[in-house]
């Protein structure tokens, strides 16, 4: 193409003038990922794959009872019966790792994504609207705010009882509170473009605007927002089951095995294999925590528009 | 410090020469020229205007002539001396040291380049003191002064005020204070009024070229308007597509431009349209009153009649209302009296009360096609939203009418994949053109549509939005500022004042004598090509306050 040529509008940017498909771009990007993400991307790939398959990769059941208290790597009869050595009470450690993934994963997932539907969609609601509406909601949001979070979970976990309804339900409630004040904040500073307003003129519907025209503009900070809160889901689910609110056994999950394998720590001058039980699952958790925001820190980089000296 | 004004430019005291500068820029994944190996020789004293359309490549240079090169971008050989130092092999402390003190950088957008939270006079004297060009004291003093010889008001007290507490024309008058502060050697303008109205135009040109001359600084000035090029340059480097195309005395490339290229640069302001009367209303806007929040008025008694199949334009400064009278029309701003009669029925005044057919029916454009397209969406979901939501169209006939609408707008179908970004200014503003046409309107409303490019690419919009109208007959309300666009589109004016309308009538009749004087001040104020234009403006301005006093 001659650029000398007269003017033409077509011919003001670019000279690659071929059709570009969705996934055409999403190779692009991701021939751009950086190692961290792929690292990243891998281990969660690893994690859903054994949430998904834990009944087949597991050598025992969830809540199978073997001999109290077994030493990793104990040899019986030549084999090593219990990878990962036993529990308190007889359970196969290994077994419990691989259930607790599926569990604790699942459960925290359910509720980062429910809190995010909850506190996404009345930020976008009281962002569009700036009315009574949000003065309520904000208002309200305050309100439940201002209470200690695990606290105020600890109080109605006891009141309603803790069955893993009601644990994502509550934690997905609380948390939406800050999901709410993220999603309010930046969508206000989208709402006012004008292509929000040319919607609007065009006489869409506020399904419409919020889904089509603002959410896809602020998924940047909420991405980074769901892995952060993810992780931190991850945390206060473990940190409850500590206590003893949270998952209920024989449900394995990593939190509640870091509790019980605690006891064990004490032993450790004498045997270190005895840190393993609670060492384990909280390794799990921080390698996934690790992970997911290794993934997310690149997704923040690439649609930021960041860019690394060249 | 430098004084006297008669040394401009004397042949040997090179201040910044530049040659054979190549500079890449990286986009789709690969590294692409954006200069092409220019020279470019600055004289003490000198004022260079650079000049080409968007993409042309004129700010990377300007900004190269400081050595620096912004991110995604990186000046690949060539060499650049300032006043003797070679700014290529120069380390990072060693620019930053010039930097603020002897070059100097003015950006487009005043107000996106102070820091709200610090008083002004503050911002002004920080590169100055930070560089220990003179005491903290003598720069404050310092600054008054320059906020005088910029002709702020009150410039004892103006540099206590904070950037949201003056307007925008101020704003950048202050800003050319920020950068003469340390009396630099060199100052770049970066298009510093292309965001202003004409009547403030004017008096930022006036201070800037005053104070230039008056401390003999050496300029860069970059704009994409000719004419107020033409006002400020000794001297002329056309830029296009990164390479140099013609570099002249401002007289000689006024007078004999030499290139193909120069010389439809000079003829676009040619445009005409011949005005064509008619009587058949399809818009009557009768006795608006409007006020933001319920407290200053900004439309008294507004009433536009508004022909079928021809232009009106609304020209006046900022805060005349026309924008406002815009959203009126199109029910973002319902008013508080007054009625709008469209097609012989009253529309109800808040969009929400508005038919899904009478919303068709007006179609908006806006000035920053930038942000009136949803920078997620691709161009064929730009595009083909309005006819899936108005004629209920299939995905496969929808595709084949954006093809027809890309056709239209004089692009092709290898668009229809491309997101906003992937777009030049000239091209979104056209995507933006092909939406409100893809609704099949009657009454499109411009808002200061070309005022964001430059003017060979204004000409191409304006052209198109002529031809459309020509082929299907569509009314244009067009908002705008700039009088070059407002005798090559419309055949009705209407000049609006403080919220009031001072007069409507075809053009021929408004364009020329006798006007009110609100009109005589906007038409003197469009800068001109004569060179001389300015000065001719200040003696008129100067011999007319004479007369009244």
């Amino acid at each position: 193409m001659n650029k000398k040529t007269k003017y033409s509008a077509a011919g003001e940017v670019g000279d690659v003038r071929v059709r570009r498909t969705r996934w055409g771009r999403m190779k692009i990007i991701l021939s751009k990922a950086p190692i961290s993400a792929w690292f990243g991307m891998f281990v969660v790939a690893c994690y859903a794959f054994v949430a998904v398959f834990a009944p087949l990769l597991a050598p025992f059941g969830e809540a199978e009872i073997f001999a109290k208290a077994d030493l990793p790597w104990a040899w019986h009869d030549g084999n090593a019966k219990h990878f990962f050595g036993t529990d308190q009470i007889g359970r196969d450690t290994l077994s419990r790792l691989i259930y607790g993934a599926r569990n604790t994963i699942g459960i925290a997932l359910v509720t980062t994504c429910l809190s995010f539907l909850i506190g996404g969609s009345l930020g976008l609601i009281a962002a569009i609207n700036r009315s009574w509406l949000d003065q309520f909601l904000s208002r309200g949001i305050d309100v439940l705010m201002s209470i200690p979070s695990l606290i105020f979970a600890l109080m109605l976990l006891s009141i309603f009882g803790s069955s893993i309804p009601s644990l994502i339900m509550i934690i997905a409630v609380l948390d939406s509170t800050r999901v709410y004040r993220l999603t309010r904040s930046v969508a206000i500073n989208v709402a006012i473009m004008d292509y929000v307003e040319a919607a609007t003129l065009r006489g869409e519907g506020l399904e419409w605007i919020m889904r089509r025209e603002i959410l896809p503009n602020i998924m940047t900070p909420l991405v980074a927002e769901f892995g952060l809160r993810f992780s931190f889901v991850f945390l206060t689910i473990a940190a409850l089951s500590f206590l003893g609110l949270g998952i209920q056994p024989p449900t394995a999950d990593w939190g509640s095995m870091v509790r019980d394998g605690s006891r064990f720590i004490q032993f450790v001058a004498f045997d270190w294999t005895l840190a393993l039980p609670s060492l384990l699952p909280a390794g799990a958790v921080a390698l996934l925590t690790v992970a997911v925001n290794f993934v997310v820190d690149w997704f923040l980089h690439m649609t930021s528009g960041l860019r690394d000296e060249i | 410090m430098k004084s006297d004004p008669k040394i401009r430019g004397s042949k040997d005291d090179v201040l910044l020469d530049m040659r054979n500068v190549i500079i890449d820029g990286f986009s789709d994944e690969q590294w692409h020229p954006i200069i092409k190996g220019v020279d470019l020789t600055l004289r003490r004293g000198e004022v260079l205007g650079l000049i080409g359309e968007s993409g042309a490549g004129k700010s990377t240079l300007g900004k190269a002539a400081m050595g620096y090169a912004q991110p995604g971008c990186a000046i690949k050989s060539g060499s650049i001396v300032f006043d003797g130092i070679d700014l290529l092999t120069a380390t990072e402390a060693e620019k930053m040291d010039l930097w603020g003190s002897r070059i100097a950088y003015v950006a487009q957008s005043a107000a996106a380049s102070f820091n709200p939270a610090h008083r002004l006079i503050d911002q002004t004297i920080e590169a100055t003191v930070g560089h220990a060009v003179a005491t903290d004291i003598e720069a404050r003093k310092d600054a008054v002064e320059l906020y005088g010889a910029l002709s702020l008001p009150d410039p004892k007290e103006i540099g206590q005020r904070y950037p949201h507490q003056i307007s925008g024309g101020q704003l950048q008058r202050v800003m050319t204070a920020m950068a003469m502060s340390p009396r630099p050697d060199l100052i770049i303008f970066d298009e510093p009024t292309t965001a202003l109205d004409v009547t403030t135009q004017v008096e930022v040109l006036l201070s800037i070229r005053s104070i230039v001359e008056r401390f003999n600084t050496a300029a860069i000035y970059i704009t994409h308007d000719l004419a107020v090029v033409a006002q400020m340059a000794d001297r002329i480097k056309v830029l296009r597509y990164g390479e140099e195309v013609e570099d002249a005395e401002t007289n000689t490339m006024l007078e004999y431009p030499k290139e193909d290229y120069t010389k439809s640069l000079w003829s676009v302001r040619a445009l005409e349209k011949p005005e064509d009367p008619s009587d058949d209303i399809v818009l009557d806007i009768k006795n608006i009153d409007a006020a933001y929040e319920k407290s200053v008025k900004v439309l008294k008694n507004v009433s536009i009649k508004v022909p079928r199949g021809r232009t009106v334009s609304i020209v006046g400064e900022s805060g005349s209302g026309k924008s406002t009278t815009a959203r009126v029309v199109a029910g973002l701003m319902p008013p508080l009296g007054g009625t709008i009669t469209f097609n012989g029925q009253t529309l109800p005044p808040s969009i929400k009360e508005r038919s899904k057919d009478q919303l068709r029916r007006i179609q908006m454009i806006y000035q920053m096609a930038d942000t009136a397209m949803n920078p997620k969406q691709t161009v064929g979901e730009i595009i083909g939203r309005p006819l899936s939501f108005y004629h209920d169209m299939s995905s496969a006939e929808e595709e084949r009418r954006v093809i027809d609408l890309l056709k239209m707008i004089e692009l092709d179908e290898t668009f229809i994949d491309r997101l906003p970004s992937e777009l030049s200014g000239g091209q979104k503003q056209r995507i933006c053109i092909a939406r409100a046409l893809a609704a099949e309107p009657e009454v499109i409303i411009c808002d200061e549509v070309t005022s964001a490019l430059d003017q060979v690419v204004q000409e191409g919009i304006l052209t198109l939005l002529l031809k459309l109208q020509k082929e299907l007959g569509i009314t244009y309300l067009f908002i705008t500022h700039d009088i070059a666009v407002v005798t090559a589109i419309s055949d009705e004016i209407v000049v609006m004042y403080q919220g009031e309308v001072i007069e409507q009538g075809l053009k021929s009749k408004v364009l020329r004598p006798p006007y009110p004087d609100y009109t005589k001040l906007l038409l003197n104020s469009v800068p001109e090509m004569d060179p001389n234009w300015l000065d001719r403006f200040v003696d008129a301005r100067n011999s007319g306050t004479q007369n009244i006093k």
